[in-house]
């Protein structure tokens, strides 16, 4: 009791200006840690339930872990014997030639035609800009498996548009035509179907990036005497390079990891013929039950992807700076 | 002159070449749920629903567990997205708004999360879940889910923070605010439309989601609506007429929130991946 009156008597005495100095200085003291206690709730969740599985997915690969360890719950450590597995088996190399291709061929064909529709919507009049860009948005909202059943449909072999459109266009041999039958036509299918959903994000994103290049700037060029790629080249391309950074990193990403248009596409059932790395590590894992190679395979798909993203996400620590 | 309507002619051409390929499929969509079945399974395609029906609606809405996977896809999507998007403010107010050793970093980590493919951490989430007798469960598939969304969140929302000017805490904060003031009467309602926008396409994330539920989740009474939509493919072929409207209304909440905010999206995508 007295030194709650002791204490009040002490506050009155001092000046106001000393009390308000020490609050603040006792909140500078603490300042630095208020980002880390605002980061704490979200990592502290993604460590346990992303950190804790990616440390699992790391053990599981190099232990054999099959149906009889998964009812034990205990795996069998055998070092690098499932990496040694994967590389030693020709099937491995073919699966990552594959993978990097198949990627590389969406991103590219993504990129460069998102880039060529966002050029185009800034050249559309009003009514038309609308109109395409309704559509890209209608597009990019499909859930991706309404997006691959209705592509199934179009290629259907005996009811699908595309047959009839060809027969109709008076090309031969696409009457009750399988498209899933030759590897290469079915990837140019689930080619299709990537880049189509992958589009409107890429075009619309650019095309919100192309609102920040100053018109004033490239009409400079041009009346230097540029000419329409120049002027991209020169002027647009520096301006845009962060959001082409991230556009190129995400498609990347994404496309390197392409799983449910290949698995739904074909039936849930990909043949060999048909795999790229994230099917493949699948299957190995819910197929064949061998847990411990396919998280293998996933080890090192991460790894590939890794090396294949490094120089954007170098790029992208320099943009976004310490 | 001429030439210059020349050029419009081929801009427009070229739009509506854009326009045709991406609708088209949506068009063929909505049209095939709408067709009768002889029309539906026709050599020579039928380009409009006339005359049309609503049994394909009928018979898609009478499926097994439909109401229940509606309601189980509402339940995981609510709670996702309300949990990633309170840990996902925090964090992104820390990233956008404060300087502090490691930011960079945690950016950088941010990204590089994302390239961990799902189908392969799908094998350990499954074992720890399982472990944790989880499987099967939707609380383990909203667990799952905020593997890939509170990421996704956190770099969406430090652009719409990173895009409101400090200047105007500052002001707030000479006037007399403190910095908790600032945040809460003048950063929280600018930011506002930017968790709606983050809200909104974290529900896509989550509604979309196909390969996790059907990992997962194993017994009827669980499924989310992508399994739903899967089950019209059976091993007797595929009833399209079905599928397609089913799709329509699976797609219909999905197309419905997103022409609602995809402007705020891309404009805090965008300013995120220009400003540091």
């Amino acid at each position: 009791m007295s030194s709650i009156q002791d204490r009040r008597t002490l506050t009155e005495a001092r000046p106001a200006t000393d009390l308000a100095g020490r609050a603040a200085q006792r909140r500078r003291r603490l300042a630095p840690l208020v980002p880390y206690a605002l980061l704490a709730p979200a990592l502290l969740v993604l460590a346990a339930i992303l950190g804790f599985p990616m440390y699992r997915l790391v053990s599981l690969s190099f232990q054999r872990y099959g149906l009889r360890e998964l009812f034990a719950g205990q795996g069998t450590w055998i070092g690098l014997e499932n990496y040694r597995d994967i590389v030693t088996d020709s099937f491995f190399w073919t699966v990552v030639a594959r993978t990097m291709l198949f990627a590389a061929v969406a991103v590219g064909l993504t990129m460069v035609l998102g880039t060529l529709v966002a050029l185009l919507l800034r050249n559309l009049g009003r009514r038309m800009r609308v109109a395409v860009t309704a559509g890209l948005v209608a597009a990019w909202a499909m859930p991706t498996l309404t997006a691959i059943s209705i592509w199934q449909w179009l290629f259907d072999f005996e009811f699908g548009i595309v047959n009839w459109l060809l027969t109709w266009l008076g090309v031969d041999g696409f009457e009750q035509h399988n498209w899933f039958d030759q590897p290469l036509q079915g990837f140019t299918v689930i080619m299709i179907v990537v880049v189509w959903g992958a589009l409107p994000f890429v075009a619309i994103t650019l095309h919100a990036g192309l609102t920040q290049v100053p018109r004033e700037l490239e009409e400079a060029a041009r009346v230097d005497g540029a000419g329409a790629f120049q002027v991209f080249r020169h002027v647009t391309l520096p301006v845009m390079k962060p959001i082409f950074l991230i556009l190129a990193t995400l498609s990347t990403i994404w496309d390197f990891k392409v799983f449910t248009q290949i698995w739904v596409l074909l039936n849930q059932r990909p043949s060999r013929e048909y795999f790229l790395l994230g099917i493949w590590s699948y299957s190995e894992s819910f197929g064949v039950t061998r847990y411990g190679k396919g998280a293998a395979i996933a080890v090192v798909m991460v790894l590939l992807l890794l090396v294949v993203t490094s120089f954007y996400v170098r790029q992208m620590v320099r943009a976004v700076g310490p | 002159m001429t030439r210059r309507r020349l050029t419009r002619a081929g801009y427009n051409a070229a739009a509506v070449l854009v326009l045709a390929v991406t609708v088209f499929p949506i068009y063929w969509m909505v049209a095939t749920g709408f067709k009768r079945g002889p029309d539906i399974l026709s050599f020579e395609p039928r380009w409009l629903p006339i005359p049309g029906t609503l049994e394909n609606y009928r018979s898609a809405v009478a499926k097994p567990h439909f109401l229940q996977d509606v309601r189980n896809s509402m339940l995981v999507v609510v709670a996702t997205v309300l949990i990633s998007l309170v840990l996902a403010f925090l964090a992104a107010l820390a990233a956008g708004r404060f300087n502090f050793r490691g930011r960079a970093a945690m950016i950088v980590m941010l990204i590089v999360v994302q390239m961990v493919p799902l189908e392969a951490l799908i094998i350990p989430i499954y074992l720890m879940l399982d472990g944790a007798g989880q499987t099967d469960r939707l609380a383990g598939i909203v667990v799952t889910y905020l593997t890939f969304v509170l990421p996704f969140s956190i770099w969406t929302l430090r652009g719409f923070i990173v895009n409101i000017p400090t200047e105007l805490e500052e002001a707030a904060m000479v006037d007399g605010c403190t910095r908790a003031g600032a945040f809460r009467r003048i950063l929280f309602p600018l930011v506002a439309p930017g968790l709606v926008a983050t809200a909104v396409f974290s529900f896509i994330l989550v509604w979309n989601d196909y390969l996790i539920a059907y990992v997962l989740l194993r017994s009827p009474e669980k499924q989310t609506l992508g399994i739903w939509l899967a089950s019209f493919t059976t091993n007797h072929g595929t009833e399209w007429g079905g599928v397609m409207a089913g799709s329509t209304l699976f797609a219909i909440p999905a197309v419905v929130f997103f022409l609602l905010v995809q402007r705020r999206v891309v404009s805090g995508l965008t300013a995120g991946a220009v400003k540091g």
